[in-house]
Order: C-alpha cells, then sequence, then structure tokens
C-alpha cells in the first residue's frame, strides 16, 4: 500500500481532520487563486473535460461537459449543488473524504461554482452524517474568513457562498433531480428531463448536480494538469483515481484511494487483507446496491467504467459489498430488494408496485414458500422496472435479475427443497 | 404551542432565505429536537411560519424517515438493516435491543427513554453492525458494547432528572 499516488487523501490523517493550513502546505487553493487571477470560465470547463473526469456518484457523466451543458446565455443567479447523500448501500466514500479533507471538496465547489458562474452552492447532506455536516459547516466558515468563500472571491469580481442543506433522509433525495425537489421544500420526486437542471433546476435557474467526490478532484486537475490525471488510471481508457469502499466478508473493510484500473484481486487481497477466515468469494456488488452480481469470473477485472460495462457490469460507486459462500444470495437479494421497495418514492407505478411484488415472491422463495414459476414472474417483472420513471427501479433490477442469471440453481435450491439451503 | 423564543429564532432564520420553504426540514429538526416529534399543532404553526399550507408541510414530514409524527423516547435508536449490517449480525443486534429494552420494533420503553426503529443503509458498511441514537453512530455493535452506551444514556437521564 502507499505505492499508488494519492490525490484526495495525500493528506489524511489516522484520527483527525486535516485543517485549512495543512491544506493549504500542500498546495492547497493554489488551483483557485490561479484560476480567479488569470483563466474564464470557459478554460476551466475546457481543462476538466480533457481530463475526462466522470462523475463519482453512480452515473459516470463526465464533468466537464455536465459544465459546458449549461447555456452561454443561461439566465442568473445559477446554483451548484453538491450530492452528498450517499445512501446507496454499501457506499460510505463521502463521509471518510469529508472527514479525511473537507477543504479539498469545497475548492473543488468553489471552483465548479467560478466554471459555470453560480452565486450559491448547497450542500446537500444525510441525516446520519451529522458529523460531516457539523465539520463542513465549521470549515467553510475557516474558507469564508480566509477569503475563498463570500464577496469579492479572493479581491475579485467573483462572489460565490455554500450553505450546508440537511435532508430529511431518503435515498431518492440522491438522484440528480429528486435533490432538486428536496432542496426547494417540496415532495422530492424525480423531475423527468428535459429540460435539464442545468438549464432549469432550482426555482427554474440553470443548476449543475454534482457528486462530493467529483468536485474534490477539480483542483488537483487544474493544479496539475489533465494529462497527469489520465496518466493515474491502470486503463487507457481511464482517468485518475478513485474512492473505493469495501465492506462485507473481507478481513479489513474500508475505503482506500486506488486508480481507476486497479484490479478487483488487488483491491480484496492487498487493501482488504483478504476474505475472512473460513470464508470463500462468492460475488461482489461492485458499485453498490443498485449493480449486478459479480461472480468469481471476473475476480481479476479491472475496475474502470469502460471495462466493467464490456461485460455488463457497472462500478457505479465502486462501493463494492463482498458475498461469501456461506451467504445465501437469495437472502441478500431479498434484503436489497426490501431496501429499495420501501426507498421508492411512489410516484411512478413500475416501481411503487413492481418492487414490493418482487420482494413478496422472494420472500416466500427464502421462506419455503416458492414455487417454479416464480422464477419468470420475477424475470418478467424486473423487465418493467425500466419503465419507471428513474433510474431507482432499474437499479434495483441489477441484483434481482443478475441472482437469476448467475444463481438460478441455489433459487430452484430453495424452491424444491421448501427451504433455504444454507440455515 | 411553540415557545415565542423558537418562533423568533425560526421567523429570523427563514427572513434569512428567499424561499421559506427551504428551511422545511431545519424547522422540523429544531422542533424535534425541542419536543421530540412533530405534533399536529407544531405541523400547523410549523406551516405558517414556512408559509405553506398545513398539508404541504405534511407531505413532505411523511415522506422523510427521520420527521417523526408520533411521539417517542428521550432516545430513538434506529438498526441499519441494509444489506453490510444484515450480513453481519443485525438479527442479533435487534433481539438483544427488544429483549433487553423489553420493546418491539416501533415501541417506546415504558420510561420514556428509548425508542426503537429501523433504518436503511446509514453509511457506516466498513463498521457493521451499526446503530444511531438520535444523531450519533455507533458502530462494530456487540451485546457488551450496546450494554455500556444503554447503561451511559441511563446514568445521564438520572443526573439531569435530579438537577
Amino acid at each position: 500500500m502507499g505505492e499508488y499516488p494519492q490525490v484526495l487523501f495525500q493528506n489524511r490523517k489516522p484520527r483527525r481532520i486535516v485543517t485549512l493550513d495543512e491544506y493549504r502546505q500542500s498546495g492547497g487553493y493554489q488551483a483557485l487563486e490561479r484560476i480567479i487571477r488569470g483563466k474564464t470560465p470557459k478554460q476551466v470547463i475546457e481543462r476538466v473535460t480533457e481530463a475526462e473526469l466522470r462523475g463519482r456518484g453512480g452515473a459516470g457523466f463526465p464533468a466537464g461537459k455536465k459544465w459546458s451543458l449549461v447555456p452561454d446565455d443561461a439566465p442568473f443567479p445559477r446554483y451548484i449543488v453538491v450530492n452528498s447523500d450517499e445512501m446507496e448501500p454499501g457506499t460510505f466514500k463521502d463521509r471518510v473524504l469529508i472527514h479525511a479533507d473537507p477543504h479539498t471538496v469545497i475548492e473543488g465547489i468553489i471552483i465548479a461554482a467560478y466554471a459555470v458562474s453560480a452565486e450559491k452552492g448547497f450542500f446537500f447532506i444525510r441525516p446520519s452524517y451529522e458529523t460531516s455536516a457539523v465539520i463542513l459547516e465549521r470549515e467553510l466558515e475557516n474558507a469564508r474568513q480566509a477569503g475563498y468563500l463570500g464577496d469579492n472571491i479572493l479581491g475579485s469580481d467573483f462572489s460565490f457562498d455554500i450553505l450546508v442543506h440537511r435532508s430529511g433522509g431518503r435515498y431518492i433525495c440522491g438522484e440528480g433531480t429528486a435533490i432538486l425537489n428536496a432542496i426547494m421544500g417540496k415532495r422530492p420526486n424525480p423531475i423527468k428531463p428535459p429540460p435539464y437542471p442545468t438549464v432549469k433546476g432550482l426555482w427554474e435557474q440553470p443548476t449543475v448536480v454534482n457528486n462530493v467526490e467529483t468536485l474534490a478532484f477539480v483542483p488537483h486537475i487544474i493544479r496539475n494538469g489533465p494529462d497527469w490525471f489520465k496518466s493515474l488510471a491502470l486503463t487507457e481508457s481511464g482517468s485518475g483515481t478513485k474512492l473505493y469502499c469495501i465492506s462485507g466478508k473481507v478481513n479489513n473493510p474500508c475505503c482506500v484511494e486506488l486508480p481507476i484500473g486497479v484490479r478487483l484481486s488487488e483491491i480484496i487481497e492487498e487493501h482488504c487483507q483478504g476474505m475472512r477466515p473460513g470464508s470463500e468469494f462468492k460475488a461482489c456488488l461492485p458499485g453498490g446496491a443498485s449493480t449486478r452480481y459479480m461472480t468469481p469470473e471476473h475476480y481479476d477485472i479491472q475496475m474502470d467504467f469502460d471495462t466493467l460495462s464490456e461485460v455488463d457490469h457497472r462500478l457505479g460507486t465502486a462501493a463494492i459489498m463482498v458475498f461469501d459462500h456461506k451467504t445465501c444470495l437469495v437472502a441478500a437479494t431479498l434484503n436489497l430488494t426490501e431496501f429499495f421497495a420501501r426507498e421508492s418514492c411512489g410516484w411512478c407505478t413500475p416501481c411503487r408496485e413492481g418492487l414490493p411484488y418482487v420482494r413478496d415472491l422472494l420472500w416466500r422463495i427464502e421462506n419455503g414458500e416458492g414455487r417454479e414459476e416464480f422464477i419468470p414472474m420475477i424475470r418478467t417483472m424486473s423487465k418493467h422496472f425500466w419503465n419507471a420513471y428513474c433510474a431507482l427501479a432499474p437499479g434495483a433490477a441489477g441484483p434481482i435479475e443478475s441472482l437469476l442469471t448467475f444463481f438460478e440453481d441455489e433459487v430452484r435450491e430453495h424452491i424444491s427443497q421448501k427451504k433455504c439451503p444454507f440455515k | 404551542m411553540l415557545p415565542d423564543e423558537l418562533r423568533e429564532q425560526f421567523a429570523k432564520e427563514i427572513a434569512q432565505v428567499e424561499n421559506p420553504r427551504e428551511k422545511a426540514i431545519d424547522v422540523m429538526y429544531e422542533i424535534q429536537r425541542n419536543f421530540g416529534y412533530m405534533s399536529d399543532g407544531a405541523m400547523i404553526e410549523a406551516a405558517e411560519l414556512l408559509s405553506m399550507s398545513p398539508v404541504e408541510l405534511e407531505e413532505i414530514a411523511t415522506f422523510y424517515n427521520f420527521i417523526l409524527r408520533e411521539p417517542v423516547g428521550r432516545h430513538v435508536i434506529r438498526v441499519c438493516d441494509s444489506a453490510m449490517c444484515w450480513l453481519d449480525g443485525y438479527q442479533s443486534i435487534l433481539d438483544y435491543l427488544r429483549s433487553r429494552l423489553k420493546v418491539e420494533m416501533g415501541g417506546t420503553t415504558d420510561d420514556g427513554l428509548f425508542t426503537l426503529l429501523p433504518v436503511c443503509c446509514i453509511g457506516y458498511c466498513d463498521r457493521a453492525p451499526a446503530m444511531m441514537i438520535n444523531r450519533t453512530v455507533y458502530g462494530y455493535l456487540t451485546t457488551e458494547k450496546i450494554d455500556r452506551i444503554l447503561q451511559t444514556l441511563v446514568d445521564q437521564s438520572k443526573t439531569s432528572s435530579s438537577d
């Protein structure tokens, strides 16, 4: 470990938060000074686009491209929304990042605001991260005192400030349009685009929504250049490093910064110190609860957006949830489906009705009441999830469909034995 | 029902933003911090302060996991039941809490000190199994650790009630 360059975690301390001074000593806020003194917003967008920085919140949309979707003649005020809802089961990287080095996040937000000429930012944060919210409020004030936030930043005519917005706590709030309704104090249903938030977002004004980790990379890209950022990845198609958070049946569940393209086997064996004693790798969800089970066939795969999508998987949030051979995947999928069914906002039928329907079928299979015909019923129903309004239900289909694809025998065993073979 | 002090504080905070309803969650959290939950009376007063109708505020209040429309104990225990905690002992943690507190999920202890609620993934999967008590998260739970945490809270309540 430590053999790979650390970008976001370069200042990370074992038991405390990096201070503003320490962040500055490592070159922090130089990128902001540089762009304010001599770069146009367009040049900032160009650099981030060249760096091929892809969104770290799950969808992988190129950040520079998203910023360029704010039309030149778009009205003011414009807004930035920082998404730290992070309610995807298995995902905890934003929390670790905010606790490690909050100013790399804050500087990233300010630069993004400069790039799209935003004047106000909302840092959207979930209730279980109250400590992160408190840290942010304190460090935002420190940044204000230092002249990095507020009116006339660093003596320029650019003014921008950030408010911490506490969520009432629902998974759907992390969705890129539902988050806008949540901030506006409306019921957080997703809003079907177009118009996209970059054109009409908060209060009908142009709004850019980015994940915390995505924004945290921005100062480093400005300082060290797009080529440097691209060279950090181990794959040709990839760019940069990534925060991987690994949980489940490994010896050392953790959040580590590793290059894009690092092998899954290396993450598990070296950075997580291997599987727990008596546990064998059975499957993992490579990018959070809304990705598909990945089997030992891909144990050596390089973790990158493109390499995973080539084999019909998704990098998602790079939250790797590891299951061992003693774990019943019908029960695991039941648990995941229960989560999605409960967290569905209820706005559209495929999600509101479909998820509880599949949950009930899985419950019966797990509890010895399964029948053969349930398998095609679940298959058909999970296809309907794709007709939903937003990505929640299609995400929920990931574990369900892949359970039937890769572990059909295990499902059938439940049905034929009329009980869970793992109990 | 809201004390004048709190009403003034809210009015001041709301005046600072362009769109009052933006503060809906903050206002409800603050009321809950004082009174534990959102009573019907509190809903009506909060809605008025936020320039919303009570039903508009209700629409939001009932949507969120952390807004409570029924009375709860002083300490709300939320046990994470999502995948990684489930994998690592959620059931035994819940069973232990139920038997120790003598309440079922959703219930409040007779002394009004604890309410037991479920919660989905709280983002502490590296420290499973985990739970929240009010806004504090506790991870790597064992029965011994739970005993210590609960005992501290019980002791605190004795000191504060004898003040």
